[in-house]
């Protein structure tokens, strides 16, 4: 019941050209404030319960995605946010690009936009609450 | 029969009364930021949400660490409500206040090996001054127990304002608040600051809250003992105070810890041992 009321987030920016990380800061700046929905940005995995990751995922950084994945405590959701994270977007030829988030870890909620709005990605966020407090249910009945 | 209220006041009122006040606290951050903030009750939202989380425990001395902490905290505001010593009360919070940094220390993690480093720092800064506030409250009630201290007329302020204004000054630092967040912050931020709480998680991140909940309460509760007499006015200037501690945060960058341990220092110095020293001469 409380999780959706304060679902923290940790943001990780896989490879991407920080468009739609400016727009994840936006977010948490006055215009569109997300604490109202207590909504807070921690820099810790093992303190969130939503993982943001905007960029697509590369050779590089796929092994830190998988890390920090694996620090969350359960129940967690995956955002990927703008077209990077989905699918690999523009970069998805790349010698070095593995493609969307999907290739690593697990992801509950898509987000594609280049660069993802705001109010699209407030939206992503809410939709992810459902996923969270349903996996919250799974884990209560083991 | 006022044990049971003692009780009563202790694990149910407490935690509800200071989880207002931590809510209240950053609606008016927030509007301080001009954002609109969270619900009033948040605090309470985030403390069962963590409950219900997964317990990520790094190794078997952590939860046993944490718990120690909560109980030494809770005998602290116990001993308060019971009218006891308060020389104790400060050594029973500093204990729990001692095994939160070993409960950083004992997970390895260079972020919370730093945090609990800095957060020793701190205590060092901090705990000298609410030492000599209870010398001071000593030196004009003639009793350490505070039960005497409340029932004693005259208002301790009055003789006490240097003190006063120094345990001010170290409250930033107990708070956990800007400019002296050094160990972990008590509002968002990212970083190395949330050092001492990087290797709590789920149901021990909520007792950690739980923790400063209760300390946040016996630090205000020392404030309130100048006021003793007049608790109306008592209760207002405390959350004067507390105003005062949440402009402080909003205004201020973090300081290194030189600046924060030399200032704390100096001000335990000049106000606080300078106020006992001219109230034993007047005396």
């Amino acid at each position: 019941m409380s999780i959706k009321k304060s679902p923290w987030i940790i943001h990780y920016d896989g490879s991407s050209c920080n468009g739609c990380d400016i727009e994840v800061l936006a977010c948490l700046m006055p215009r569109y404030d997300v604490e109202r929905f207590g909504i807070i940005n921690v820099g810790n995995p093992k303190h969130a319960d939503i993982f943001l990751i905007t960029g697509s995922i590369n050779t590089q950084n796929k092994d830190v995605v998988k890390n920090l994945y694996d620090q969350m405590g359960e129940p967690k959701v995956v955002v990927a946010l703008g077209s990077c994270a989905c699918s690999g977007h523009f970069f998805a030829e790349c010698y070095n690009t593995l493609g969307g988030v999907d290739k690593v870890i697990p992801v509950d909620v898509y987000c594609p936009g280049c660069a993802a709005r705001p109010e699209a990605m407030i939206d992503a966020v809410v939709k992810g609450l459902g996923v969270l407090e349903e996996k919250q249910k799974k884990m209560k009945k083991k | 029969m006022n044990w049971i209220i003692w009780c009563v006041a202790t694990i149910v009122l407490t935690p509800l009364a200071i989880g207002l006040l931590t809510g209240v606290d950053r609606i008016i951050t927030a509007r301080m930021q001009s954002r609109v903030g969270p619900p009033v009750l948040q605090p309470f939202y985030d403390v069962l949400k963590l409950f219900g989380k997964q317990k990520l425990v790094v190794n078997r001395f952590h939860g046993d660490f944490v718990l120690s902490s909560l109980i030494f905290t809770i005998a602290s505001v116990g001993l308060f409500f019971a009218g006891q010593n308060l020389l104790i009360i400060i050594f029973a919070l500093i204990v729990g206040n001692i095994f939160l940094v070993l409960a950083a220390y004992c997970s390895n993690s260079p972020y919370a090996l730093i945090g609990a480093e800095r957060e020793l720092l701190q205590m060092l800064s901090a705990e000298p001054m609410i030492l000599l506030s209870a010398v001071g409250l000593y030196m004009v009630t003639g009793s350490f127990d505070v039960s005497s201290i409340v029932a004693v007329n005259g208002c301790p302020f009055i003789y006490l304002p240097g003190v006063f204004i120094a345990l001010t000054y170290v409250l930033t630092i107990k708070l956990r608040k800007s400019p002296f967040d050094l160990s972990t912050s008590h509002h968002a931020h990212q970083e190395l600051v949330k050092g001492l709480s990087v290797e709590f998680a789920g149901p021990s991140l909520a007792l950690f809250e739980i923790i400063h909940w209760y300390e946040t309460f016996l630090l205000l509760a020392i404030l309130y003992l100048f006021f003793a007499n007049m608790p109306i006015l008592g209760i207002l200037v405390v959350l004067f105070i507390y105003f005062i501690e949440i402009l402080i945060d909003n205004i201020n960058a973090r300081v290194k810890w030189e600046l924060m341990l030399g200032s704390a220092w100096v001000v335990t110095l000049v106000l606080g041992v300078g106020n006992l020293i001219f109230l034993y001469l007047i005396q």
